[in-house]
C-alpha cells in the first residue's frame, strides 16, 4: 500500500528528532501504523504521472519559507503562467509533502474564469522536506517544480 | 459545521480584470491522526471541499487533504465579463456545507 521501510524510516525520525514536534503531534506520535498513508509514487501517478514532464519547471513557480519556524502552519504559493484561456489553461495542480504522513496537501482546480493559475495557502509540514508542485493544463502539458523547506523547533527551548 | 468564515472580495470590479479573493475558515482540521493522552485516536474531521462559483458556473475549487493547517487560509483570483453573485462554500467530511455570498458589481 505504501513504500514501508521508506516511510518507517521517515517515521522515526519524526518520532526521535525535537524538529516538527508540534506539527509531528497532528500526524500522530505512537507506534501505529500508517497503513493508509499515501505514496508519492501514488499521488504523482493519480495526477498523471511522471511522463512529460521532463520540460521540468516550465511556466511554474512554487514559494516556500527557507525555513519553518513553525511545521504547523507553513506559508505556500505557487503561479503558473498561463493565457487561461477555453483553448489553453491550466487546469489543476497538486502540492505533495513526501515526508508527510499524508503525501498529497490539497488539488487545485482552475477555470479561465479563475483569470490566473495561482493561488495561496498554509500547509502542514511533519519535517524538513522538499514540497513538489506538479501542474497540468487541459491538454495534458504537465509540470513540476519543488522547493525544501527546513522544519525547526518553534518557540522556547529550541 | 456552522464554521466562521471570513472571505475578502471586492465590491466591484472592471470586465476582464483579475482580482484577488482572499478566504479564511475556523476549523481544526483534525487529521486523524493525533492522539488523546490515554492513546486513543482523535478522529479525522476535516474541511475537504472548497468551492467558488460565480453566476453558477465554477471559478476555483480545491480538494483539501488534511495536510492543510488549522483554519484554512485559501487565496486566488478570478475574472469576470459581468455582474453577478460570487459564492463559496466549504465541504467538511460529514457533508456539511458552509457557504459565503457576496454580490460583485461592474466598476
Amino acid at each position: 500500500m505504501y513504500g514501508g521501510s521508506s516511510v518507517s524510516a521517515g517515521r522515526r525520525a519524526l518520532l526521535g528528532a525535537g524538529a516538527g514536534a508540534a506539527a509531528a503531534a497532528f500526524f500522530g506520535g505512537s507506534g501505529r501504523a500508517f497503513a493508509e498513508i499515501e505514496a508519492l509514487e501514488r499521488a504523482i501517478a493519480e495526477f498523471g504521472g511522471e511522463a512529460g514532464m521532463a520540460g521540468g519547471r516550465g511556466p511554474l513557480s512554487l514559494t516556500l519559507p527557507r525555513i519553518a519556524e513553525n511545521g504547523n502552519s507553513v506559508a505556500l504559493s505557487f503561479s503558473v503562467e498561463s493565457p487561461m484561456t477555453a483553448e489553453d489553461h491550466i487546469e489543476s495542480v497538486v502540492i505533495l509533502a513526501p515526508e508527510n504522513p499524508y503525501v498529497r496537501i490539497a488539488t487545485f482546480h482552475f477555470t479561465p474564469m479563475s483569470g490566473t493559475a495561482k493561488a495561496a495557502t498554509r500547509m502542514r509540514l511533519a519535517r524538513t522536506q522538499d514540497v513538489i508542485a506538479l501542474a497540468r493544463t487541459g491538454d495534458g502539458r504537465r509540470y513540476r517544480a519543488q522547493e525544501r523547506v527546513e522544519v525547526t523547533i518553534g518557540g522556547c527551548g529550541g | 459545521m456552522a464554521a466562521r468564515v471570513r472571505a475578502k472580495i471586492p465590491e466591484s470590479v472592471t470586465v476582464g480584470e483579475v482580482f484577488t479573493i482572499r478566504t479564511l475558515v475556523s476549523h481544526r482540521m483534525e487529521s486523524g491522526l493525533r492522539e488523546h493522552a490515554d492513546g486513543r485516536l482523535v478522529p479525522r474531521d476535516i474541511i475537504n471541499r472548497f468551492e467558488a462559483t460565480f453566476e453558477g458556473e465554477r471559478v476555483f475549487a480545491v480538494d483539501i487533504e488534511p495536510g492543510i493547517a488549522a483554519n484554512p487560509f485559501l487565496e486566488f483570483t478570478a475574472r469576470i465579463e459581468k455582474a453577478g453573485t460570487l459564492v463559496l462554500s466549504w465541504t467538511d467530511d460529514a457533508g456539511e456545507v458552509t457557504t459565503y455570498t457576496q454580490g460583485i458589481a461592474l466598476a
